[in-house]
């Protein structure tokens, strides 16, 4: 029986519509466009948690679906964002440059314009030279380009190395945790040609735009909507056909897909290294409105923190990751932004600035314990899709998973 | 204080002799001092020079005296005859006045009868140099040390002789080791005999005291001469350089030219900028329009203008370069003279340059010895708990930093160190292990055969515990300290040297491989726990009871982990992240060394550590590269070895 795309997965259009009501209300209820009932800074807040959002769908599809637990998918985000700050920062410098130097009598060259840009760029790292991974930041289109190119060949070269030698489970964890710490010790240095710990700055002006961050918060919480959006139906794409079939055999019995003649390595390969051009668009998105990228955000924690949120939101179903990284992330800001209020319990004050990650920890245990399927778990109650009775037996290596649905649909 | 003590005594000293030795050699310092009184009352640095050298080359024995009460401000001359005696202060405003030669109390005299000799810093530091001969002779060891510490510091040529002089006479044998040491380099920096400075270089050479290199280093100083057509006679010639090779650059070899005003300076393009900027007439320069001028071809076209107009300098350019540089040979000179002399230094700077490339080696193997042991220490616990029960305890830093902190609370109640930490060990075990034992029964136990679950639940609850400490311990390090007896190091020479600290833990390590060896091969746990590794539905028919060795086990690596808390403690500051900067390193360690098995983490632990060690050797300034480089290494290990070094056989290598 051969029915529709959006037959088979009736949460695309609901998502769609829910993301577009969304972002209307944000744009009526902003400063730039509309009667301003929420702030510049929460637009931006917004726009970043949608990005995270994104992400969040992507490592559900390495996940929740192939059954790869990546601790690396922030590196990949990170990366993203640095190919697209390179450009910001050298675009802005240089026009910043230009009009300093316009001062003088002599109209200036070329080259003294563009040591004048390393001079400002690199002076915090005690250097003025333009080291070689800058030589196409003059290039929107280029790095534009890198965005997606520079995380993708990382992907692939590690991908193909691990899968290669057929490192699984926990061991591949583990391994794309180091990948993601080498990288940041990499970026920490201040001769890795990025600036060291100071990261790259002053992303959040976009050169030659004169519109105030009012308007350019907007355009970007626009662009994280429609990648989002975007990111949705590709990924519901992926996970619905034959290709979807595949990973979610490949989850739940590696060795018997490969006995059935399918080349395993080869679908996590493309699987690992989609999710990780996803997750550069997501952060190429995301430090613009964040305004700073440093070696920082990279770190592995990130990366676990990712992992949380797509098992809080629920993993095997991609409106769950982002139901997690929405809901985690925004509570998150809440709490440690010290806007929740403290409680206090006469000999002691709880204030949540320090408890709020006791109790992200706490609540992520009992979230594995008791609610494998996290939040998202509670949209089958409305639905009335229950796991079929089993007898007693065990739902499989997967609680999350939803494998007898999904083999009925 | 002790300065003008030691003074003082000197002082007795000489009282009680002098007035015998003034009668038997019948010569007086007095006269020395009124020849040169102008220059002692002036007391200015630059003059006193002539005063202290005659005052000290006189060979009296008064000599001595005079310049410790001098400068100890203890000189005071007499206003109506201009002569110099040692004043001590009776009361406010009367003094007692000594002579220098008899030691005989002139008389009491008020103070408006005399002037004090106040010299300043510097002159007391010439005064102190001048002493040093004296010094060096003094009965008083300490003070012979002392002297020959000050020489050390500041070796000068005037201090060869005496330092000669009083080697004979030392007795202690020590002391006599260490001048005559301390006479062979001041032989090799500041003799004037070739042969004596060639022998002591072939005496040193091979010794690998840093005080020997740094002797060495300055007599092979060069400086980068240059002279028309060829080297000048006489010149001690390092090396001479061709411009354009070896990076010796054209524009580095022409500007030495132009410092030493043989070539006309180079014109650099910023001096071009700022000299057209000068000469801007009506919006053009040299007929070059302004506007124009925002290429290096326009702007050298208008400068050429100029300087044919004789306003500017003229342009260099690549051909006069060349043949400046043609006509001059560029050369490194030694500034010391004598060839046989930098040619038998460079010889034994080459000798111990090997030397210590051997010793270094053996000290990088020395501290990658003790960086595997903490590795060791560090990843045993999870080794256990991966090997048995497959499952990854995320938290395992956080339980070494459990230990950490209680080897801390433990100190605040027993402020003997020792004793402290011998009561911190067992408790760190027992606290850790509880908290093993609770997790494994609370958490683990319900996530079986689900490792990535475990893995992340895990994670909540290193979140949280390490939250935890923050909020009960603040972010500031608390400090660990360790016994008495273990601080300092043990130092075999100027090389290679440990400190006692990472050898207890190296020793901690053998221990805890031998008690585990123990558990593992002797015991009715180690056996349970080797049945339930291999098979444990097999193992549970057998009668062992598979949850209860699990949760020991659990208890055990955990438990091991904060005794590993409490040695890094010692060493590492005690911090809430103390237990995530080590995380990852055991991971590598167990990955590396394969699961399940003590020797693969005792052989992980060892390459790791090695490994780290070998790399910060070749880039020493980067720590960060060395991990980075480390990391990258073991992914590409992990392809050659995927299940590590020492990899389980047989059904145990199952899933």
């Amino acid at each position: 029986m051969q029915r529709s795309f959006i037959a088979k997965n009736p949460s695309v259009l609901v998502f769609l519509a829910i993301l577009a009501l969304f972002t209307l209300l944000v744009t009526v209820m902003s400063e730039g466009f509309g009667v301003g009932g929420i702030s510049t800074s929460f637009i931006k807040t917004l726009g970043k948690t949608l990005c995270l959002c994104l992400i969040a769908l992507a490592m559900d599809v390495i996940w929740g679906y192939t059954g790869i637990l990546s601790l690396g998918h922030f590196a990949f985000f990170g990366l993203g964002g640095y190919m697209i700050g390179m450009w910001l920062m050298y675009e802005r410098t240089r026009l910043i440059v230009v009009d300093s130097l316009a001062q003088a009598e002599i109209p200036p060259t070329d080259g003294e314009v563009i040591d004048a840009v390393g001079n400002q760029i690199f002076g915090v790292v005690g250097s003025s030279e333009f080291p070689l991974i800058w030589a196409f930041a003059d290039s929107l289109v280029i790095q534009l380009i890198l965005v997606v190119f520079v995380p993708g060949i990382l992907a692939l070269v590690f991908g193909w190395l691990a899968f290669r030698s057929r490192v699984t489970g926990v061991y591949l964890s583990i391994l794309t945790q180091a990948m993601t710490l080498a990288l940041a010790l990499y970026l920490f240095q201040n001769d890795s040609g990025l600036r060291g710990n100071n990261g790259l700055s002053g992303l959040q002006n976009l050169p030659g735009v004169t519109a105030s961050q009012d308007y350019v918060s907007l355009w970007f919480f626009w662009a994280s909507a429609a990648a989002l959006g975007g990111g949705y139906v590709l990924c519901a794409w992926l996970v619905s056909g034959k290709f979807g079939s595949v990973l979610r055999a490949i989850r739940d019995n590696e060795a018997r897909v490969r006995f059935l003649g399918y080349s395993v390595e080869m679908y996590k390969l493309v699987i690992f290294t989609l999710t990780a051009c996803i997750a550069a668009v997501a952060g190429a998105l995301y430090y613009p409105q964040a305004g700073i990228i440093n070696p920082a955000e990279i770190a592995p924690i990130a990366s676990i923190y990712l992992a949380v949120w797509v098992a809080i939101g629920g993993r095997g179903r991609l409106y769950g990751a982002i139901i997690g990284a929405a809901f985690v992330s925004l509570l998150s800001t809440w709490f440690t932004g010290g806007q929740a209020p403290d409680i206090n319990l006469g000999f002691y004050t709880v204030k949540w600035v320090d408890w709020w990650l006791v109790l992200l920890g706490l609540s992520f245990v009992l979230v594995t314990l008791f609610a494998p399927k996290g939040i998202g778990g509670l949209i089958d109650l409305y639905t009335e899709r229950r796991s079929p009775s089993r007898h007693g037996a065990d739902l499989g290596p997967d609680d999350g998973a939803l494998r007898e649905q999904e083999a009925s649909q | 204080m002790r300065q003008i003590f030691l003074a003082g005594l000197a002082f007795l000293a000489a009282c009680l002799i002098s007035p015998d030795r003034a009668q038997a050699q019948d010569a007086a310092i007095q006269p020395i001092l009124q020849e040169h009184q102008a220059l002692i009352v002036k007391s200015s640095r630059k003059t006193i020079g002539p005063a202290i050298d005659a005052v000290a080359s006189s060979g009296l024995p008064q000599a001595q005296t005079v310049l410790e009460v001098w400068a100890a401000k203890n000189m005071w001359q007499r206003k109506e005859d201009g002569l110099f005696f040692i004043g001590e202060k009776i009361d406010s405003k009367t003094y007692a006045l000594t002579d220098f030669d008899s030691g005989e109390t002139v008389g009491e005299f008020p103070k408006k009868e005399l002037k004090q000799l106040k010299p300043n810093s510097g002159i007391r530091a010439l005064i102190g140099t001048a002493l040093v001969q004296f010094q060096l002779s003094d009965p008083d060891i300490e003070a012979r040390k002392a002297a020959l510490l000050s020489i050390e510091r500041d070796p000068e040529a005037s201090l060869l002789a005496p330092l000669r002089a009083s080697i004979d006479g030392e007795p202690d044998a020590a002391l006599k080791a260490q001048k005559q040491r301390l006479e062979r380099l001041l032989t090799i920096g500041y003799d004037t005999d070739e042969t004596a400075r060639l022998s002591a270089i072939a005496d040193m050479s091979g010794d690998l005291g840093v005080d020997v290199r740094a002797t060495l280093n300055p007599l092979l100083t060069t400086t980068r001469e240059v002279a028309a057509g060829a080297v000048p006679e006489g010149a001690n010639v390092a090396q001479i350089l061709h411009p354009g090779q070896d990076s010796f650059d054209k524009i580095t070899a022409y500007d030495l030219l132009a410092d030493k005003g043989i070539a006309p300076a180079r014109v650099t393009s910023d001096d071009i900028r700022l000299a057209l900027g000068e000469h801007i007439e009506g919006g053009s320069v040299g007929g070059v329009p302004v506007a124009t001028l925002h290429t290096q071809a326009a702007r050298l076209k208008a400068y050429t203008v100029l300087a044919a107009e004789g306003e500017v300098p003229t342009y260099v350019d690549e051909a006069a370069i060349d043949s400046a540089l043609k006509v001059n040979v560029f050369f490194d000179a030694y500034a010391e003279p004598s060839k046989s002399v930098t040619d038998a230094a460079a010889k034994a700077l080459k000798d111990i340059e090997l030397k210590v490339g051997l010793n270094q080696t053996l000290d990088l193997t020395l501290d990658a010895l003790s960086l595997a042991s903490i590795y060791f220490l560090a990843a045993i616990g999870l080794a256990i708990t991966f090997g048995v029960m497959g499952v990854i305890n995320m938290a395992h830093g956080e339980f070494i930093m459990m230990g950490a902190y209680t080897g801390y609370v433990v100190q605040q109640f027993i402020p003997d160190h020792t004793v402290s930490i011998i009561v911190a060990i067992p408790t760190a075990f027992a606290v850790t292990f509880a908290a093993g034992v609770a997790m494994e029964r609370l958490v683990i136990r319900w996530l079986q055969a689900r490792p990535l679950e475990t893995l992340l639940a895990t994670f909540g609850i290193s979140i949280a515990l390490q939250q935890l400490a923050k909020n009960i311990f603040g972010t500031q390090a608390r400090p660990l300290t360790a016994p008495g007896w273990l601080d300092g190091a043990w130092v075999m020479n100027d090389v290679v040297s440990i400190s006692y600290i990472r050898i207890a833990i190296f020793i901690l390590a053998l221990i805890f491989l031998g008690i585990f060896l123990y558990i593992m091969k002797r015991t009715r746990l180690g056996l349970e726990t080797r049945a339930v590794t291999q098979n444990p539905r097999m193992a549970a028919s057998m009668g062992i009871n598979p949850d209860k060795v699990n949760m020991l086990t659990f208890g055990l690596g955990s438990g091991i982990a904060g005794i590993a808390g409490v040695a890094i403690g010692l060493f590492a500051k005690v911090t809430s992240e103390l237990g995530s900067d080590y995380i990852v390193q055991s991971f590598m360690t167990v990955v590396v060394g394969g699961v399940g098995n003590i020797w693969g983490t005792l052989a992980g632990a060892a390459m790791i550590g090695f490994l780290q060690k070998g790399i910060e050797w070749m880039n020493p300034s980067n720590t960060l590269a060395a991990q980075t480089y480390m990391i990258i290494f073991i992914i590409i290990f992990i392809q050659f070895r995927p299940r590590g070094i020492i990899a389980l056989k047989g059904r145990a290598a199952g899933e």
